[in-house]
């Protein structure tokens, strides 16, 4: 005990009994719960997957050409996200305020895609209380596209406080936990991306 | 109090972070791997090693992403082991269910 708080001491930390950040930790106990949240949704859609006596089915309604490039989008997010950290931890303002817009403007992208496709869905026949394949569907992807749109926010508040000089380099971990939900929310597309659109 | 936590930094272990160029090489790799998921879906000859192909660069997309950009392999152990067991518990659950509903 006394080793971790001289350590903190040295560091100029406040106290904690791991001396790691408990905001950091906390957030990955968060993802840790949400990976239980979405493990189950995924659970229902392909236990159910398959068995519907009535279309439409997978095949004849997933655009896999237009989610391919959403999902590179989703991706190209990620990789903005962490430069909009770099950037932060060495102080670099302007950086930090253009790549969290990037990442903010190519979540958008990725959301608005999933509305066109929802909505092309819908006027294809697949509705949320349709059959077994829409419901499972539509409830697993717009939980994660929910989790974008919040993304979304929170990045555009992120980029508003970033503008105005308010999350300097000592408080990149703002960034930091930040870009933890954006990267959970893109490993989540990678795993729907191929349970749900490719192993049809 | 808020003050303190913003300022808070962390393990000396957690700040060994890559660079942009590393971050760049990674996404060329998720980019590249994501078209070669496509191909694989499309190529007829593919379809008997569809499913293990997929699911072997699927894990490979999600452990990149994991390890390097949301830094678990440069940071403390305990915020992988947050990570991993929740998510081994996720995916026991997954092939635990489909079991159960005879899928396989």
């Amino acid at each position: 005990m006394a080793a971790a708080a001289s350590h903190a001491a040295a560091h100029e930390v406040p106290y904690t009994s791991t001396g790691l950040s408990s905001r950091k930790m906390l957030f990955w106990a968060f993802l840790g719960s949400e990976c239980m949240f979405f493990g189950s949704l995924i659970a229902t859609y392909l236990v159910y997957r398959g068995r519907d006596a009535s279309g439409p089915h997978p095949p004849e309604i997933l655009n896999i050409p237009f989610t391919s490039f959403s999902a590179f989008v989703l991706l190209m997010s990620s990789l903005t996200m962490v430069l909009a950290l770099a950037a932060c931890q060495r102080g670099d303002r302007r950086a930090t305020a253009g790549w969290l817009a990037g990442t903010a403007l190519l979540g958008m992208t990725f959301v608005g895609g999933q509305c066109y496709e929802f909505t092309h869905f819908f006027y294809d026949g697949l509705k949320l209380q349709g059959n077994l394949f829409g419901c499972t569907f539509y409830v697993l992807t717009g939980f994660h596209g929910t989790h974008v749109t919040i993304g979304v926010i929170w990045l555009w508040t992120l980029f508003t406080l970033a503008i105005r000089g308010k999350i300097p380099a000592e408080k990149s971990l703002d960034v930091e936990i930040a870009g933890l939900y954006w990267h959970f929310v893109d490993i989540v597309w990678i795993a729907i991306f191929t349970l749900v659109y490719l192993i049809q | 109090m808020a003050e303190q936590g913003d300022s808070l930094e962390r393990h000396p272990s957690e700040h060994s972070h890559p660079k942009a160029k590393e971050y760049l090489g990674i996404a060329v790799i998720l980019t590249v791997v994501t078209a070669i998921e496509v191909a694989v879906f499309y190529i007829p000859a593919m379809k008997p090693v569809l499913v293990p192909v997929l699911l072997t660069l699927s894990a490979l997309k999600f452990s990149l992403v994991v390890m390097y950009y949301m830094h678990l392999k440069f940071d403390h152990g305990l915020f992988s082991w947050l990570f991993v067991v929740p998510i081994s518990v996720a995916a026991l659950v997954i092939v635990a269910l489909m079991k159960l509903f005879g899928v396989f």
